[in-house]
């Protein structure tokens, strides 16, 4: 059962993350990110990160995908022009690319002989609770760095977009 | 048939990030390398879940939580400088930013 | 005892003088010049006074100077009775040729600075005689000579005397270089350079050693002395003032190499093969240089020849082994010959800078006080009976017969070419007819003061100073018995040397242009300096030059030094202009060097072990 939910939501990530590297069009590129992170998220419960899944779909998908799709709507990006690419890179890239991922995959199974496997429940530290705990005691400083980092982001951000005053 | 071995999490993080960092070299709009970018993120956390997992501790998930407050403020930060560059260019190929050119 | 007034006075008259000496008026200076050495002589006299008799040396201690290691030297003063003799002689004729400067620089530039070099050469001088180890010793030695330098210099506008200046300086500096290799091996044989240490030991050393130690220390002697090979710097000296001749070559600076050789007497006793070539080289030199002083016609250059020759006299009575009579003959030489420079620059002033004996003549009636106390020196040089030249060349001459019975002969045929020499000088410029166009006045008192004082000492000096007695308690006796024949036939040899110089330059006075006329080769030869000057320029200056010039210069410092200095920053400039491809501007090469450095960093992780 886990397997076969690995299997199906792995491979929709892969093709959507392929997708994202190949459209023309921005948005299209957009969207398949959507997907991947949607998968992702589905892992994550697989490997017991409660708390980080529901993250991933609220903040990833949900705050920075939209933010991406509302700049390529106010940039009116339109699809990148096609430029003369030779017939040749196309007919070797695609099987070379694939080999090279292939091979990168059967280096790291053999790096990993079969030990620890996953299933769902296997792992029950990752609750919201178990998460905000470790948060907010042997992680407080990166979580007080963070909050400035994004009080720094939020300002620098309004500081570069906003009109210029006359 | 209900256990999945942690290995083959490890290679897809790390045919995503491969992915990735296609992406990032080869496009050429600035928004798609962005893109790449998120996605690179995602396979890096993915990592570090699976070896929380691996280890039985709650510590990959907290960096894996960093990761993606970061790259939120990142993401903000990067449009906000890239529409800024959209207004003074007109242009979002990156190719055509390059007045540092010799 | 506070020896180190003695030439630290001189040493601050050279500061005042030299820092504020611009802006005093000209009897201020005088005050602060001649004062410190006087100051200076007077308390030389109440420190020898104050030690009695001397018979044991008397050593102060001042400071460390260096400490490293098996090498310590400290700055030591130290006086027994050949330093006492030093002593004397350096600061009395200091003073009384300082006090003659008075007269004769009165109408020169530069007052203040003549007068400061001249202190701070006494300084210099005291330190080489009051030095109890070689180091302090050279200091003193290379001190002197750089003030020989300066005031051979004095008129530095003029082309020949800045050349004489450096002549002076560089073939010094290989004399230098012989005492520098003498020092190291004096260092390495006995772990010392003090005196009282290496004289104790001398005994002991090889005599290999020793024989190397004493040649090297005779290079040194030959350089500040004058001596073949390295005496062509002394005639050209006399472009120095006239006060610098008498007080520099001919007193005290040119001594120096006699006073060492007489100071390291205990090795040279252990070391006779250097002994004999010393006293050899001695006797060369005062023949050659006499032969050379016969026929020059400028009056500094005859005494400057004449120089060189009395102290190859005082180098032949050291290596003969009569250490006693070497200085005797320095004591009685400074006295004759400083005052032979003092009339000759008082005649040159009286002839507004005339020098040519040719167009002098019947000076004696106009300037008697020069003429007179000349006469006395000339007595003397000449070794007329019972004066006090008479009596130290003869201590020489016997020792010499002594030693090897040639050089007897030749320094009494030296000592007639002498006589003549001198007395030729003095007829030329004091008899028969004036043949110039000057009007001739005498001197002012400050300059025939000294000029009297200096005759006395000529005639009489040798009895006051009874020199070889005094310093039998240091020396070893020398075994030349006294032998009446010997000294009539030297003295004869002096008288037949004036009589015909009395013959060819007074009575007949056509017959010296006539001999010159007859011998025409060797009067030429004789006349150019036997062409030693033009040898050494074509065999060692030249090739020297030419070398530096094509080999150091052009090929070394200029091809190679600057050559990579140069090429390091071309290299650098290459370099920048390759690695500036690398900012193309372009926002993918960038990133594609990113990920090729990350790549870099996690292959290099793996190698070292981060990764397992």
């Amino acid at each position: 059962m886990d397997t076969i939910i690995f299997l199906i939501f792995a491979i929709i990530a892969v093709v959507c993350a392929i997708n994202v590297v190949v459209q023309t069009h921005p948005i299209s590129s957009a969207i398949s990110l959507v997907g991947v992170m949607g998968s992702l998220a589905i892992l994550y419960l697989l490997l017991g990160a409660e708390f980080l899944a529901a993250a991933q779909v609220i903040v990833y998908a949900g705050a920075v995908m939209v933010l991406f799709v509302f700049v390529i709507m106010l940039l009116n990006a339109g699809a990148e022009a096609k430029k003369g690419r030779s017939f040749m890179a196309q007919l070797l890239g695609v099987p070379l690319l694939i080999g090279l991922l292939g091979l990168l995959a059967w280096f790291v199974q053999r790096l990993y002989p079969v030990g620890t496997t996953v299933h769902f429940g296997g792992f029950r530290g990752g609750t919201a609770q178990d998460v905000g705990r470790a948060l907010f005691t042997s992680y407080l400083l990166p979580f007080e760095v963070t909050s400035i980092l994004i009080l720094i982001a939020i300002v620098g951000a309004i500081v570069l977009a906003r009109k210029e005053l006359d | 048939m209900a256990e999945v071995p942690i290995s083959w999490f490890l290679t897809l993080s790390a045919v995503l990030f491969a992915l990735g960092v296609a992406g990032f070299l080869f496009r050429r709009n600035i928004i798609t390398v962005f893109m790449s970018i998120e996605l690179m993120l995602n396979a890096v956390n993915l990592s570090f879940i699976t070896f929380s997992y691996q280890l039985k501790q709650v510590n990959g998930h907290l960096l894996a939580f960093f990761v993606m407050v970061v790259a939120a403020a990142e993401a903000a930060v990067g449009l906000a400088i890239i529409l800024t560059v959209f207004k003074n260019r007109s242009t979002l190929n990156i190719d055509e930013v390059d007045s540092m050119k010799n | 005892m506070q020896l180190w007034l003695i030439p630290l006075l001189p040493l601050a008259g050279f500061v005042i003088n030299g820092v504020l000496g611009r802006r005093f008026p000209k009897a201020l200076i005088n005050t602060v010049a001649i004062g410190s050495v006087a100051l200076s002589f007077a308390w030389v006299l109440k420190t020898l006074l104050g030690l009695g008799d001397l018979q044991n040396v008397y050593t102060e201690h001042y400071f460390t100077w260096i400490q490293s290691g098996a090498l310590n030297i400290g700055c030591d003063f130290a006086v027994d009775r050949l330093t006492a003799v030093m002593l004397l002689v350096v600061t009395g004729i200091g003073s009384l040729i300082h006090v003659y400067s008075m007269g004769y620089m009165a109408h020169e530039g530069g007052y203040y600075r003549f007068f400061a070099y001249l202190n701070l050469f006494m300084f210099f001088m005291l330190v080489l005689v009051l030095a109890a180890n070689y180091l302090l010793l050279f200091v003193g030695w290379e001190g002197v000579g750089l003030c020989s330098y300066l005031l051979i210099g004095f008129y530095f506008d003029k082309q020949f005397a800045t050349n004489a200046g450096n002549k002076a300086f560089i073939v010094n500096r290989i004399g230098d270089f012989g005492f520098s290799l003498a020092v190291f091996y004096i260092f390495k044989n006995f772990g010392s350079l003090d005196f009282h240490t290496v004289f104790q030991q001398a005994p002991g050393a090889s005599e290999a050693a020793l024989t190397t130690i004493g040649l090297l220390l005779m290079v040194g002697a030959c350089g500040k002395s004058a001596q073949i090979p390295l005496y062509v710097w002394l005639p050209d000296a006399m472009a120095g003032p006239t006060p610098v001749s008498a007080l520099i070559h001919a007193a005290t600076m040119v001594t120096a190499g006699v006073y060492m050789c007489a100071r390291s007497w205990p090795i040279y006793t252990h070391a006779p093969e250097a002994l004999n070539v010393i006293a050899v080289i001695g006797i060369a030199t005062a023949f050659m240089a006499a032969s050379i002083g016969l026929v020059q016609n400028d009056i500094k250059k005859v005494f400057a020849y004449s120089t060189v020759s009395q102290l190859g006299y005082m180098f032949v009575g050291v290596g003969c082994g009569a250490f006693s009579a070497g200085i005797y003959h320095l004591v009685t030489h400074a006295f004759f010959k400083a005052l032979l420079f003092l009339g000759s620059g008082s005649v040159i002033h009286a002839l507004s800078g005339e020098q040519d004996l040719r167009h002098m003549g019947g000076l004696r009636g106009k300037i008697p006080w020069t003429c007179w106390t000349m006469f006395c020196a000339s007595l003397a040089i000449a070794g007329f009976p019972f004066t006090s030249g008479f009596l130290s060349k003869d201590a020489i001459l016997l020792a010499a017969h002594g030693h090897a019975p040639w050089m007897f002969w030749l320094g009494t045929l030296t000592a007639g070419m002498t006589a003549f020499y001198v007395f030729r000088a003095f007829f030329m410029a004091f008899f028969g007819q004036y043949r110039g166009h000057e009007h001739p006045h005498e001197s002012p008192a400050t300059m025939t003061g000294p000029l009297v004082v200096l005759a006395i000492l000529s005639l009489a000096g040798g009895y006051l100073f009874r020199v070889p007695e005094f310093l039998s308690t240091i020396f070893p006796a020398s075994e030349a018995p006294e032998d009446l024949t010997l000294m009539v036939i030297a003295s004869s040899a002096g008288l037949v040397g004036i009589l015909i110089a009395w013959v060819m330059y007074v009575a007949k006075p056509g017959i010296a242009d006539s001999l010159a006329a007859a011998l025409k080769l060797p009067y030429t030869f004789l006349y150019n300096k036997l062409y030693v000057d033009e040898i050494y320029d074509a065999t060692v200056v030249k090739p020297l030059v030419g070398g530096s010039r094509v080999l150091l210069w052009k090929v070394m410092d200029a091809g190679i030094i600057d050559g990579m200095v140069n090429g390091v920053g071309s290299r650098a400039r290459n370099l920048g202009s390759v690695l500036r491809l690398l900012q193309s501007g372009n926002i993918r090469s960038y990133a594609t060097w990113v990920l090729f450095g990350s790549v870099l960093v996690i292959v290099a992780l793996g190698i070292a072990g981060g990764l397992r």
